[in-house]
């Protein structure tokens, strides 16, 4: 191998839930019972898929479709997805998708009598800038009830897709809505232990990443795993 | 020297609904035009109770043959009604391994679904490959029925069948990357 690649490194104990989750009852018969096998990282883990825009285009506005516009509240979410020592990942793929302002998922598996919205795809994709900055437009999307126990609602959020650098990197997660009374009876964002690792899948309001008579706006923050300082071919880790 | 750092954003779970996004070409490795020994490779994912895991998000990545702009290396791929995956590629020869040894063929797999908060990442190898025998990841395996929940076996010419089971019994080993 002519190139080395630092190891991604462990994710801080606590920051990221438990797949045996037993108050999201689906991970009951999901989660393996087994201890997860430790093994090194190789230049299968180190490296990843590269999307780029060219490929697969850009869909920054998701809130219309054609001239018309989706019913809701239209937003900007905006943020910068860093690694873990604040280093821009740039030009990687977020993908995202959500329920409309309804709380209705234009999915074949979603039965919730809430109405479908034909302006309203509710999925779409960008790209991090040298900046690691992204930005899309959406609507804001509504709360939906689940069956995982009696009078069960998901707290509003969006899903997002992320890739970073290498296939160690993956990641899925959910933004979250500030102030949403949902978030503290919510089994699934309650499954992470560390309440700061939780609260920051809530995004900030933010009037400067919304527009004028246009749109509010939300800031949210993504952090993939740092690579370990010291390069493996490199050994000079007390040069400081 | 430990620095401050920003812990890695929390994972969840990528529910049922993670359908919005996906781009069924994507199972088809090979449809930007690359070259190379083409394979189908396939399997079922179970749960603990032997049910069939129909709403899961199938993702592989491989670096041989090396990425370009006629082969991504990665697929993601829908289980069907059956829990059933299905990929077409080009079926990856040896690649370096951590100091001097060399992995045999393999695929790196992740699951994502309903159920699960933080996605799963094992590997697929193709059976009565030569090279499994020394591969460096296969050998932290002791437990030969364990080792073989990463074994894919060719039922047709061609088609790699590997079943994945989430839980139980027959739990395949999946990794702490
Ligand atoms: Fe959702």
């Amino acid at each position: 191998m002519s190139e080395t690649f630092a190891p991604f490194r462990a994710y801080v104990p606590g920051t990221q839930p438990d797949n045996n989750s037993p108050h999201y009852r689906s991970t009951g018969l999901r989660h393996p019972t087994k201890p997860l096998l430790k093994i090194p990282q190789t230049i299968t883990e180190l490296t990843g898929p590269q999307f780029s825009p060219a490929q697969f285009p850009p869909t920054e506005n998701i809130a219309v479709n054609g001239t018309h516009e989706a019913v809701g509240e239209r937003i900007i979410v905006a943020g910068r997805v860093r690694d873990e020592d604040g280093r821009p990942v740039a030009n990687t793929m977020v993908e995202i998708w959500q329920a409309n302002a309804a709380g209705r998922y234009n999915h074949p598996r979603d039965t919730h009598d809430a109405p479908l919205d034909p302006d309203f795809k509710g999925a779409g994709r960008v790209f991090t800038d040298a900046h690691g900055a992204y930005r899309f437009i959406t609507i804001k999307p509504g709360s939906y009830p689940w069956s995982n126990h009696a009078n069960a609602w998901r707290p509003n959020h969006i899903h997002f897709s992320l890739f970073g650098a290498g296939f160690a990197t993956r990641l899925i997660t959910q933004m979250y809505f500030p102030g949403d009374p949902l978030l503290e009876l919510d089994p699934i964002f309650l499954a992470t232990a560390d309440a700061n690792a939780r609260n920051r899948l809530v995004s900030k309001f933010d009037l400067n990443v919304g527009k004028q008579d246009w749109a509010l706006g939300y800031r949210f923050d993504i952090y993939l795993r740092g690579r370990n300082a010291t390069p493996m071919e490199d050994n000079h880790a007390d040069h400081h | 020297m430990q620095t401050t750092i920003n812990p890695t954003t929390t994972s969840q779970t990528i529910g049922p609904y993670w359908h919005l996004i996906e781009d069924k070409s994507w199972s088809d490795l090979t449809r930007f035009g690359a070259s190379g020994e083409v394979i189908t490779v396939e399997g079922n994912i179970r749960d603990g109770a032997g049910a069939l895991a129909n709403d899961a998000c199938v993702e592989i990545w491989q670096t041989s043959p090396a990425t370009s702009d006629a082969f991504p290396g990665f697929g993601r791929a829908a289980t069907d009604a059956a829990g059933k995956f299905s990929f077409k590629t080009i079926k990856p020869g040896p690649v370096a391994g951590p100091g001097n040894t060399l992995q045999a063929p393999h695929l790196a797999v992740t699951i994502l679904a309903r159920g699960l908060m933080f996605h799963l990442a094992t590997r697929l190898y193709f059976e009565n490959e030569p090279a499994n025998e020394n591969d460096p990841i296969l050998s932290l395996i002791a437990d030969k029925a364990r080792r073989n929940t990463l074994l894919a076996r060719e039922t047709k010419p061609g088609v790699w069948h590997l079943d994945i089971h989430l839980q139980g019994e027959a739990e395949t080993v999946f990794f702490d990357i």
